[in-house]
């Protein structure tokens, strides 16, 4: 739930910063799940922005959620490596077992495409919450699956 | 016993963290007294998680190691099933000249004792007795250009910040790896975090920056978490901060975190992002160099250029500079990825050649089936057919075939590959990571998917469309990443014309 005290704390921890505002976002989202709507006004306040200007920067970034992602967070790189090696039928396998296609979030699950890891020579990968995955397989897959269910 | 088990994300992706912890269960079990460091990666992707036992001869590696590998370590590892033999006496690894990539994966990369041992800091010490003016010189005679792609040389970017008047002037660090098939950024900030402290330190020598920021993409949480560690460490121990061991000038860094932008890989978007704004490309000039971070004078230089600096500085521009081929001096690190057997890290001098690359060192295809195409320099380099074989890694020789060496990630792809989607998939990309400020790009990318589509379903009245659109893409676009997309997708088309022949003609 969103506790304009604990932003406020938040403002305060970057007050002094160059160029605070991305860094801010980062710990509103981190505080709360995704930059809460009541989150902007007190935000351009502080920068001495306008709300429209947050916003703008919230909407450019694909990192900013404007609501809560599921209990996991699944991230699918889609990237050219990954599909070298095989990234097509791990998605379809993904999308198949979860019911659900990229960009969705279905039951506590939230499924997205990212555009690289880093792990290109142990592709394909992902992003499972805050663990790395990589040369994923079918019973990988599977594993994957079951644990993000349970 | 000293054991080393990779901290380096692409081990811990594959299992590292899992064996480290079977090592120390399997020793306490056995009462064996093991010391496990966590240390970087030695590159040899394909072969993680790649564990070292120390012995008088030397580290011997062992890998792709799992849990159930761990106990025969305790047994008999010199015929262990996943015993390599001495690392360092590996084909893979032994053919390398590893000047920016010395360190990596030897030590634990958050030890500044063993980071000094390994001949760490020389090159500040030796920057720390010039003249601002004397250590541009050095880096101008290294030859060395920018790593990040663009290929312009660093020293002349330098000598324009230091010339520039204004205050503060900053150090900028383009961490944002955002190209497929590139990791070496990645494994650098893992690896050996204190190598790009100190060429950041160097930088702000030279030039009279007293601040710095490292960019780095959110998708690189280990990145993050070690270099916001050796910061701390490194501005403790006097290194950094208010003083650079004990001269006037002090330098302070700070870590910055991405949003998920690619476009943000651009430094004049990146210099927005790090503002606070919208990742938008700026027009230039300005240059950055003058009016960069807040309208300052800011070097912006990519991972890899700046951890270069310390050796050149520790070893001389000319031995540097006696490196390479043509106009293209120095080292490269390479990142071979993809559909490849042995996929990894391999830093060597420019000169070597494309096919030397894949067959020789990548050992061809994981799947075993001819190599079809090779992208070169991420998502906006072109697609490479077997024919481009014999071509020389350099910028020039890259960009006289249509191409670009890019940040030196090379993707492999087999005969399996479908290019007409690979071409679409180019322009899917642009379109989704445009920053909307230029119209080639934000229009043209979505009309390029839309155009491929009708490529697809069979209408060849689409084809001279398609090159038109990537001729004004490529002319028209304010930054590389509109500018650049029509190179997978004209090499795509060039090389490969038959599968964007409509279907049906192909039926017939």
């Amino acid at each position: 739930m969103f506790d304009a005290a604990r932003l406020s704390e938040i403002l305060h921890a970057h007050a002094g910063r160059e160029g605070p505002l991305l860094p801010i976002l980062h710990d509103v989202q981190a505080e709360f799940g995704h930059v809460p709507d009541a989150a902007l006004e007190p935000i351009a306040g502080a920068l001495r922005l306008s709300r429209a200007e947050v916003a703008g920067v919230v909407g450019f970034y694909h990192d900013f959620r404007e609501a809560p992602a599921g209990r996991h967070v699944i991230k699918l790189c889609r990237a050219e490596a990954c599909q070298a090696m095989g990234g097509a039928g791990v998605q379809a396998r993904l999308e198949a077992a979860l019911g659900q296609r990229l960009g969705e979030t279905k039951n506590g699950v939230t499924l997205e495409a990212v555009y690289c890891l880093g792990l290109c020579a142990n592709a394909p990968a992902a992003m499972v919450d805050d663990r790395l995955v990589g040369r994923l397989d079918g019973a990988a897959v599977d594993a994957l699956v079951a644990e993000v269910s349970a | 016993m000293k054991i080393w088990v990779p901290m380096d994300a692409a081990a811990r992706a594959c299992g590292a963290d899992a064996v480290a912890a079977e090592i120390a269960r399997e020793a306490a079990v056995r009462g064996v007294a093991v010391q496990i460091i966590r240390n970087g990666s030695r590159g040899m992707l394909w072969l993680e998680p790649l564990v070292e036992i120390e012995t008088p001869a030397g580290r011997v590696a062992f890998g792709p190691m799992t849990v159930a590998d761990v106990a025969a370590l305790f047994e008999a590892p010199e015929t262990h099933p996943k015993a390599q033999g001495l690392t360092e006496d590996i084909a893979f690894f032994k053919r390398q000249t590893r000047l920016t990539f010395a360190r990596c994966g030897v030590i634990d990369p958050l030890d500044l004792d063993a980071y000094e041992a390994h001949g760490g800091l020389a090159g500040l010490r030796a920057a720390l007795a010039l003249q601002p003016e004397a250590v541009v010189d050095e880096i101008a005679a290294s030859g060395l250009r920018g790593r990040g792609g663009a290929g312009f040389p660093t020293g002349i970017k330098w000598r324009t910040v230091l010339h520039a008047k204004a205050t503060p002037k900053y150090i900028v660090c383009n961490a944002d790896e955002g190209d497929s098939g590139s990791f070496a950024d990645r494994m650098l900030m893992e690896g050996d975090p204190f190598c790009l402290i100190e060429g950041m330190t160097i930088a702000a020598l030279a030039t009279g920056a007293t601040r710095g920021f490292v960019y780095i993409r959110s998708e690189y949480p280990d990145a993050i978490r070690q270099m916001r560690a050796a910061v701390e460490i490194a501005t403790q121990a006097g290194v950094i901060g208010t003083s650079i061991m004990g001269h006037t000038q002090g330098f302070e860094l700070e870590i910055r975190v991405g949003a998920g932008a690619y476009v943000c890989g651009e430094e004049t978007s990146l210099l927005n992002s790090l503002e606070g704004k919208r990742g938008v490309v700026r027009a230039k000039p300005p240059l950055p160099a003058l009016e960069g971070f807040m309208g300052r004078p800011t070097v912006v230089n990519n991972v890899l250029s700046l951890a270069a600096v310390p050796w050149i500085m520790a070893n001389g521009a000319a031995a540097y500079n006696a490196i390479g081929i043509n106009r293209s001096r120095g080292t490269i690190p390479l990142q071979i990825a993809g559909n490849v057997r042995c996929g990894g890290l391999f830093e060597t001098g420019f000169g070597i050649t494309l096919g030397e690359i894949v067959t020789e060192i990548g050992g061809g295809t994981a799947s075993g089936r001819p190599v079809k195409a090779v992208q070169v320099g991420g998502p906006l380099g072109a697609y490479h057919p077997v024919s481009d074989f014999s071509l020389p890694f350099c910028y020039e020789e890259f960009a006289g075939q249509g191409g670009l060496v890019g940040h030196a990630g090379l993707v492999v792809h087999d005969a399996g590959a479908d290019m007409l989607g690979l071409a679409r998939f180019a322009m899917e990309f642009c379109a989704v990571e445009s920053c909307g400020k230029c119209t080639p790009c934000r229009i043209g990318a979505v009309r390029g998917v839309e155009t491929l589509d009708r490529v697809a379903a069979g209408d060849s009245a689409a084809l001279p469309l398609l090159e038109d659109l990537c001729n004004t893409m490529k002319l028209g676009s304010l930054c590389a990443l509109g500018g650049f997309t029509p190179y997978p997708v004209m090499s795509a088309l060039r090389h490969f014309p038959e599968e964007f022949t409509p279907v049906q003609e192909a039926a017939e």
